[in-house]
């Protein structure tokens, strides 16, 4: 065990932790947040994801130690049910969920896409959430949903 | 109140409750009312749990709190579906409140009343009818009139209400609201079956597209799944499986973790094996390295012949019907026609792995679970634990989506076992692999379909037979073995007896769909079905599966109708007509036929025999197919049209559009109904084209998701186009599963209408499409 500072979402928060320990495990019980979820814990569906450098990771196979001191986005920092972010709202708006359980995810890795390529177009949108499950099959609501923010974000 | 969590606490306080005061002794069951129109699972079990909310007592279902906030009381659940919304809907409207003024709690062994599972598509059914929720809100709106009545004097017909609050209709400023009428009392009242329901005309919240009130929540990380239910003083287990279907404990070596951190201890229990940490990552490491040694597994049936394999078991055979001439009409027939089906395991493969959290202290166990069925996790709880069963409360908290038997149930129980052996309170969430080695999988299916035809084409005669797996299933009332942790810890699963030959039907009962849609069903010497085929026989052989079974959405029904609707394809093509007129020309039943006719003209049909004239053998071709169903031979219909583009040189298939019509009586929430079709449809495309369960001679090999395969968010996804066919004067049907009952066939017949070739197996994989193109000759 070491004491490991991981910045999330704006706040600094010290913890003893394994370095080994998986970023998931450090969000979800030690900081008790709601957003990235354990899915698999192998990297393969997309649960986990949150955003790391601007970059999309996967938490659940992602360690503590790699990820000291960087900038951690969550689910729970891009936006609140009072101010969401436009992605947020867009997937209010279109009613883009069924359980709900990947959709942290889902939009993590969309707000990824989006923030470095503003006016994707549904094809690319497509591909990018190529590596994302959503058991539910709610994909014709998300890629909609996706689709609408892009183009309030490219605004 | 420690048994409840901060959000539920929060919930019952916004609601101006912290307890129902009625459940401490007051509101004994009085017998006499008739439940006879109730349709629930109760019938195969014996009626409601000991304990529960009576569900002829109006105060079990709703109350009123002094400022008027309106608490509304469910046995069924919501699992992502939607049907949360549209019961507080329903409350809404019967009681005149606006939506948000509507609190619903539901599946808490405390609080609610027992409506068995939340499963079967039986939800909307089940409270949107004539008893239930529905029935209990028409009973209170008409004691507020009454009360509303007597306070101010004047004859209920000149009172109106409005926005929870009843008026004078001549004088607007004579008003009480619900609040000061019910006083923070309880109505004390039994659920009237006369009280009239509001018209559907009248409903101004309920048929209405009203936003699920969790979607906020869900996509700001604010919600509270059970994987987020925290607890003081909570514990981290992880389960150890065996490594082989069968395998045995033979010895643990609790020490070969005791140096490890956080490790708290080795839980064995028969063949149960399970290790509790202090954190999730120090669980998951020390399962990963406690030395178990295991007997040799049983050995399994080889996956390459399992189909074969499944004829030779014996079997527990069932007519569903059986003219008893189908024997001599086929051998009367102009043509016969035959073709095998066979459809393979599939799993549930929920988005995230099954989680639970118990807290066992002496006597006494609260376990949050994602289970269908509360009542029947309190009772087979109690059994796994050697408790009472009222000393264990059960509350529902949302899992990943679930489809059916998932997880859900087996980690409950996981958790419920090591917080007794540790005395705390412990959270299991299993581990990929657990989730999909073991789960209750959707039953694989051969089946042989049989017809004659007359020289005109006419269908004279269908035979139908099938063989399917089946082991355990949900644990029900007392049947905790009917999952892996059960059985592990010395429970037994449901007996399976083989029967042979099958008796003839006594009722009809077509919940499994194996009975065509185009047969006349007659049993007792009515015509019960939806065809008018008059010689028919349904018969089903049951064996026992080396895997655990159970429901997996649209359980037996998405199999049975994968091979009726691509055998009337066949029989269509055969006889070299339109697929649409040839279903029509078979069938009797009105609302099929609608939704039929409707499917075709939303999908623009294009009026001709199948396969497409003309077609090229190679490239990319396309072609449309059609599938319909009735849904559990009384719940809900569907079509669907599929259009398609098949690549030949490659085998692979892609769903340009799906087009689907439902008629599911009312429709309460039309968008909550398309967003239910619209995930039937894909997740149905997903499993027809590339869902198997695989295995090797000892163990499940398709264990995650590069395994089992299964489309992603961003493939190439379809149109989807709903049209729904309200019927507002007709029963309210169950919706959530018809959608995906229809599409494996669907998807089969468009594939022969743009190649020709027939595909027979599923998953429609490229290889095997590949080969039925090679096949066509």
């Amino acid at each position: 065990m070491s004491a490991i500072t991981l910045k999330v979402n704006g706040q600094s928060h010290t913890l003893d932790l394994d370095p080994a320990t998986p970023l998931l495990y450090a969000l979800s019980d030690d900081l008790e947040l709601r957003g990235p979820k354990f899915g698999c814990g192998l990297g393969q569906c997309g649960a986990c994801t949150v955003i790391v450098k601007g970059q999309a990771i996967r938490s659940c196979i992602t360690p503590v130690r790699a990820v000291a001191g960087s900038e951690i986005t969550t689910l729970e920092g891009i936006g609140t049910a009072d101010k969401p972010h436009p992605i947020q709202r867009a997937f209010i708006e279109e009613q883009a969920a069924q359980c709900g359980f990947c959709v942290s995810g889902v939009i993590m890795t969309a707000k990824a896409f989006l923030d470095k390529h503003p006016r994707a177009t549904e094809e690319e949108i497509r591909q990018a959430l190529a590596g994302v499950l959503c058991r539910c099959f709610t994909g014709v609501r998300m890629l909609r949903a996706i689709h609408r923010a892009g183009q309030e974000m490219a605004r | 109140m420690k048994t409840l969590t901060p959000d539920a606490r929060a919930a019952l306080e916004r609601a101006g409750f912290l307890r129902r005061d009625f459940l401490k002794g007051a509101g004994a069951l009085i017998v006499g009312f008739s439940t006879g129109a109730m349709r629930t699972a109760h019938a195969q079990f014996g009626g409601p749990s000991p304990g529960a909310p009576p569900i002829n007592q109006l105060d079990s279902w709703i109350a009123i709190a002094a400022d008027g906030r309106v608490t509304a009381y469910s046995g069924k659940e919501e699992l992502g579906q939607g049907i949360s919304t549209a019961q507080a809907q329903l409350v809404a409207e019967e009681l005149s409140v606006p939506f948000n003024r509507v609190n619903l709690i539901y599946c808490d062994t405390a609080l609610t009343p027992d409506q068995a599972y939340t499963a079967g598509s039986q939800s909307h059914p089940a409270n949107f009818n004539r008893n239930n929720l529905a029935q209990a809100g028409a009973t209170a709106r008409e004691a507020l009139f009454r009360l509303a009545s007597e306070r101010l004097g004047v004859p209920v017909d000149q009172l109106t209400a409005s926005d929870g609050v009843i008026r004078l209709k001549s004088d607007p400023s004579k008003a009480l609201g619900y609040g000061q009428l019910v006083a923070g009392r309880r109505f004390n009242l039994q659920v009237d079956p006369n009280a009239k329901r509001k018209p559907a005309s009248e409903w101004t919240v309920l048929g209405k597209p009203v936003p699920r009130p969790d979607i906020p929540a869900l996509v700001t990380g604010e919600f509270e799944f059970v994987h987020n239910v925290r607890v003081p003083g909570m514990l981290h287990g992880r389960v150890v499986r065996p490594p082989a279907v069968g395998a045995t404990v033979m010895s643990v070596d609790e020490g070969s973790v005791k140096n490890l951190a956080g490790v708290v201890k080795v839980v064995v229990k028969k063949n149960f094996v399970g290790v509790v940490a202090e954190k999730p990552w120090q669980a998951i490491q020390a399962a990963s390295q406690v030395k178990v040694t295991w007997s040799a597994g049983a050995g399994l049936p080889s996956h390459a012949t399992f189909y074969a394999h499944m004829r030779t078991q014996p079997a527990r055979d069932a007519l569903a019907v059986d003219s008893k001439d189908v024997e001599e009409s086929l051998a009367a027939a102009a043509t016969v026609l035959k073709a095998t089906y066979l459809h393979p395991y599939q799993m549930h493969g929920s988005m995230g792995s099954s989680c639970a959290v118990a807290d066992v202290e002496g006597e006494k166990a609260t376990v949050w679970s994602p289970t269908q069925g509360v009542w029947y996790q309190k009772s087979t709880v109690a059994m796994l634990l050697g408790l009472k069963p009222e000393n264990v409360h059960v509350i529902f908290r949302r899992g990943s989506g679930c489809y059916g038997l998932n997880g859900a149930d087996t980690v409950t129980y996981d958790a419920a076992i090591l917080s007794q052996a540790v005395g705390k309170p412990v959270r299991v969430q299993l581990s990929r692999k657990d989730e999909m080695a073991w789960e209750n999988y959707g039953n694989a299916y051969a089946i042989e379909e049989r017809a004659g035809l007359d020289a005109q084409g006419n269908i004279i005669a269908w035979d139908h037979e099938s063989w399917s797996p089946t082991r355990g299933n949900r644990p029900g009332p007392g049947t905790p073995g009917n999952v892996v942790t059960g059985f592990l810890a010395g429970f037994s699963p449901q007996p399976f007896t083989p029967r042979s030959p099958a008796s003839s039907p006594t009722a009809y009962n077509n919940n499994a769909n194996a009975v065509p849609s185009y047969v006349a069903g007659n049993v007792g010497g009515r015509d019960q079905g939806t065809g008018t085929v008059k010689s028919e026989r349904v018969l089903t052989h049951t064996i026992e599966s080396p895997f655990w079974t159970g429901p997996l959405r649209s359980p037996n029904r998405l199999q049975n109708t994968f091979a009726h609707e691509c055998f009337l394809d066949e029989l269509a093509a055969h006889s070299k007509a339109d697929p649409v007129e040839y279903r029509l020309r078979h069938l009797r039943d009105p609302r099929l036929i609608a939704v039929v006719n409707e499917v075709a003209k939303a999908a623009n049909w294009e009026v001709r025999p199948s396969p497409k004239p003309a077609a090229r053998k190679t490239g990319v071709v396309t072609g449309r197919g059609m599938a319909s169903v009735l849904y559990e031979g009384d719940n809900g219909y569907s079509a669907l049209v599929a259009e398609v583009e098949v690549n030949q040189d490659t085998g692979s298939v892609v769903v340009k559009r799906f087009v689907v019509c439902n008629d599911v009586g009312p429709v309460s929430n039309p968008d909550g109904l398309r967003n239910q079709i619209e995930g039937g449809a894909l997740q149905g495309l997903s499993r027809a084209l590339m869902e198997e369960v695989t295995w090797d001679d000892q163990k499940v090999t398709s264990f995650d998701w590069r395994t089992y395969h299964t489309l992603p968010l961003g493939f190439d996804v379809p149109k989807v186009e709903a049209v729904l066919l309200n019927r507002p004067d007709q029963e309210a049907t169950g919706a959530g599963e018809t959608s995906i009952t229809v599409v494996a066939a669907a998807l089969g017949n468009a594939i022969f209408d743009a190649t020709g070739a027939r595909i027979r197996q599923i998953p429609f994989t490229p290889e095997r499409v590949k080969a039925a193109l090679a096949a066509r000759g």
